[in-house]
């Protein structure tokens, strides 16, 4: 074993001088901190899943059929062509099964961020109401939802709709949505409502039954869009069972979250939305592919790998959900053992299955703002981040820690990990042993 | 040799295989969001993107910050003229220029459905008949340029024919006018030289699959000086790509992407030796056995590996059926093939009905060979001279009877 001494006053630098190493209590001590330090254990942990996903090998093996010998335009009408349509067909199969939905209601976008940028602003100009010039019809968006559903939907408000933003319910901790209040904004001139499945922050899982029934009670013609690029994979997606029947949906999806490749998701449109005859009008056009709803030359590589991840996410979802489930509760007991003024902001509880999602937690560290932590875990290889990848280019504060009634202050110190199928409780006890190396120091700044 | 005959270039390439080996760490090993910014997987990710950026830049003679990277030509050319419009075609943003439009009929159908739904959005877009060779000229240009000429678009190297606009000269001109510059260069790009600066050129779409990268990823060119061109966002989210396109980067296909971009620099005069050397042998091989051979295109202004001929007295279908099992050609693009419509593009330059569908595009690529050419025009002779034999219009046209004159009774 290595060196072992007294933490007296920790001061920063300290934590670069350990980052070989991890942190312990020595049993039956309560005194003094000790850390002991080891031979190096950098092995690099990963817990942004939510960030993206490695791609597994299974899918991987799947695209390369088309980067190699199957390379035709599925639009060309010769073999190689028609065998790239094929396996595109096969693909929409797969992505429409396992969603329980028909097959001819899926669309192939570039990832979630285009799928939702079609749904928002598609569905909104489809439903439309009046003439130019007149109020084209009012918008309902939860709380919390992606920049690609804030912004699409800000960008409507040019075209004479009325967006309004839903809240998060003041009366819990664990960040529901308040539909007595989304209800109670709900008109008669509603034509779009989105509200995500899964917040990729810090994993509340919204009721969107409940959602969906308001809509139908009282603004039935209103389309209801789902955000479920958090929950593919890990919950199972039936817009049937989570839908109430007389609404219309569709669901957002990307492949890079669930082993699949970047550069490819969908919008998947419910059997209720294609009953109904809607389609959302394009985002871009040209070119015919896809009833010229998303034209452009498909991507088949993408297209066939997502086909296979979402095949391989979706075919068990209860061995997902405990070995989740495991992860999520192994690092938050070794958090709270280890690492002293951590707060969970919304901790598992076993008997909340149906509010949360295991997959994703996010913390409040005590002292030094999140970067700092970040910076300090990285060194010590465990990958984590402070919300979404999306936001940490923009250095803005997280509208959905701000809904959550974060004071602004404190939206700087959260931490996120997020976890898949393949991550073990080891791995969690591992990253907050090597967080509690350097805990001590980073509190107090 | 491995049949079909792979001769359908300009419907798309495959990835080479340096260009996978580029890909594939980033698929498992490398497999970070480029946008992550606390830890080495979004580095890694994040630098690698980089370099793809710069060899896009490099090839085009861009710098890496005016490349913004799509999900391939179409949605980049959505980018470039919905962009446009909204930012300099109303009051909303500032600078005013106006909503007039100049393209040509003769363009990709992304082109021309963007702008059929920019005339409905209260855009006025006039669309240039080519000549008959499929070419636009700087002086039809000129001649259709009004105070509120927004944007010329055009295609630069022309997918279904291989005609080859006079861009630099076209470019020139708007950069006179004050007028933005558009150019589909998704069949030219890797190709030919190109040079956005010196071609006068202010924005330009490119796509991977086109030049032996993947598929799913393109790049718009969004000039930064002289003039700086500004464009309203249309996915939006996160602000990725400077604000221009938001979404997560598809990082291994930009690798590719880049690594494409990279080999056609580095071999581009070889190449375009090497598939002008097998077009022109194909043609050749061609028409020393058959007559009545037209070629849809310009002869002087050809992309190298595009090659659109109309076979007279034969009827489309029964020559492709004729061929299909030894060539993988098309007829028309591959975006239109579906319909048997005659292509949009022989139309508007002219071409009969009966020549253009019995037309097929042979596209040559960088992995094609003599014996393959020699093979293609081989199955061409014998399908044309068979179809041929059966054809009583050949028959009449033989014995000097001009169709043109003949009444024909009807049914």
């Amino acid at each position: 074993m290595g060196v072992v001494f007294h933490l007296g006053k920790p001061h920063a630098s300290f934590a670069h001088s350990i980052k070989a190493g991890h942190s312990e209590r020595r049993p039956g001590t309560k005194g003094p901190r000790v850390l002991i330090i080891l031979p190096p254990m950098n092995d690099p942990i990963y817990l942004d899943h939510a960030a993206t996903t490695r791609v597994s090998p299974s899918v991987a093996a799947t695209m390369m059929r088309a980067l190699g010998d199957e390379y035709g335009n599925p639009s060309s009408r010769h073999p190689l062509g028609s065998n790239a349509s094929a396996s595109i067909e096969e693909a929409r199969r797969a992505v429409a099964s396992s969603l329980g939905t028909r097959s001819e209601g899926v669309l192939f976008t570039s990832g979630g961020t285009e799928a939702n940028n079609l749904a928002v602003i598609g569905f909104a100009r489809a439903l439309r109401r009046g003439k130019p010039g007149t109020p084209s019809g009012h918008i309902l968006i939860g709380p919390t939802e992606h920049p690609s559903i804030r912004a699409s939907a800000a960008s409507l408000t040019e075209e004479g709709f009325e967006v309004e933003v839903m809240q998060l319910a003041r009366s819990d901790k664990r960040g529901s949505l308040d539909i007595v209040d989304a209800a109670a904004r709900m008109r008669e001139d509603t034509v779009f409502v989105a509200q995500m499945l899964v917040n990729n922050e810090y994993g509340t899982r919204y009721d969107i039954a409940r959602l969906s029934r308001a809509i139908a009670a009282r603004a039935p013609k209103a389309h209801l869009h789902v955000d479920a690029v958090q929950a593919l994979g890990k919950i199972e997606l039936d817009p049937a069972g989570l839908v109430d029947r007389a609404v219309s949906s569709s669901f957002s999806l990307s492949a890079h979250k669930i082993h699949g490749p970047k550069g490819v998701g969908a919008l998947v449109l419910s059997n209720a939305c294609l009953d109904a005859k809607r389609l959302p009008l394009p985002i871009i056009h040209g070119g015919g592919q896809q009833g010229d709803v998303r034209p452009g030359t498909e991507n088949v590589p993408g297209i066939m790998g997502f086909g296979a991840a979402i095949a391989a996410a979706t075919h068990d979802f209860e061995a997902t959900g405990k070995a989740l489930v495991t992860a999520r509760k192994a690092l938050e007991s070794a958090l709270t053992e280890f690492v002293p003024g951590v707060r969970v902001l919304i901790p598992w509880s076993d008997d909340q299955t149906a509010t949360m999602a295991p997959q994703v937690v996010s913390i409040l560290v005590p002292g030094a703002p999140s970067e700092v932590w970040l910076h300090h875990l990285e060194e010590l290889g465990v990958y984590a981040s402070a919300g979404s990848a999306c936001q940490a280019k923009k250095h803005e504060l997280s509208p959905a820690l701000l809904a959550l009634g974060l004071t602004s202050e404190e939206a700087r110190r959260v931490l996120r990990f997020s976890f898949s199928s393949s991550t073990t409780a080891e791995d969690c006890t591992e990253a907050a042993r090597r967080m509690a190396s350097v805990s001590s120091a980073l509190a107090h700044l | 040799m491995k049949t079909p005959i792979y001769l359908d270039y300009q419907a798309t390439t495959p990835v080479d295989a340096r260009v996978l080996e580029a890909m594939l760490p980033y698929f498992t090993e490398h497999f970070g969001n480029a946008a992550s910014r606390n830890h080495p997987f979004g580095w890694k990710a994040e630098e690698a993107v980089d370099t793809a950026r710069e060899e896009v830049a490099k090839l085009i003679g861009s710098s890496s910050k005016e490349v913004v990277f799509t999900s391939g030509s179409t949605e980049a050319i959505n980018l470039a003229l919905k962009g446009a419009v909204e930012m300099y075609g109303d009051s909303d943003h500032g600078k005013v220029k106006g909503r007039h439009i100049i393209t040509s009929l003769v363009e990709h159908k992304a082109v021309l459905d963007v702008c059929k739904h920019l005339e409905k959005n209260g855009c006025d877009v006039t669309y240039l008949t080519p000549d008959k060779t499929g070419r636009v000229s700087v002086e039809q240009i000129a001649e259709a340029m009004r105070e509120d000429t927004l944007m010329v678009a055009l295609i630069w190297g022309n997918n279904e024919i291989g005609t080859i606009n006079p861009i630099r000269e076209i470019g020139a001109l708007c950069h006179e006018k004050d007028v933005l510059f558009f150019v589909d260069g998704t069949q030219a790009v890797g190709k030919i030289p190109v040079d956005v600066y010196a071609d006068n050129i202010d924005l330009m779409c490119l796509s991977a699959h086109k030049m032996y990268g993947p598929k799913g990823v393109g790049a718009l060119f969004v000039r930064r000086r002289q003039p700086r061109v500004r464009l309203v966002s249309q996915i939006d989210g996160g602000g990725h790509e400077r604000g221009m396109r938001s979404g997560t980067l598809n990082v291994p296909s930009l690798v590719g992407f880049g690594e494409a971009c990279r080999l056609c620099r580095e071999n581009l005069e070889k190449e375009m030796a090497h598939t002008t050397g097998l077009r022109v042998r194909l043609e050749a091989r061609i028409r020393a056995s058959l007559d009545e051979v037209h070629l849809n295109g310009n002869a002087d202004h050809l992309l190298p590996g595009c090659l659109n001929l109309s076979f007279a007295y034969v009827e489309g279908e029964s020559l492709l059926m004729g061929i299909n099992n030894s060539l993988a050609v098309s007829s028309g693009s591959a975006c239109t093939s579906a319909s048997l419509e005659p292509s949009h593009v022989l139309r508007a330059m002219g071409v009969g009905d009966d020549l253009a569908h019995s037309s097929i595009r042979f596209g040559i690529g960088r992995n094609t060979t003599e014996e393959e050419v020699d093979f293609a025009a081989d199955r061409i002779i014998e399908t044309v001279k068979r179809l041929r034999d059966l054809s009583p219009l050949y028959e009449m046209a033989l014995e000097g009877i001009d169709l043109s004159s003949v009444e024909w009774a009807g049914h």
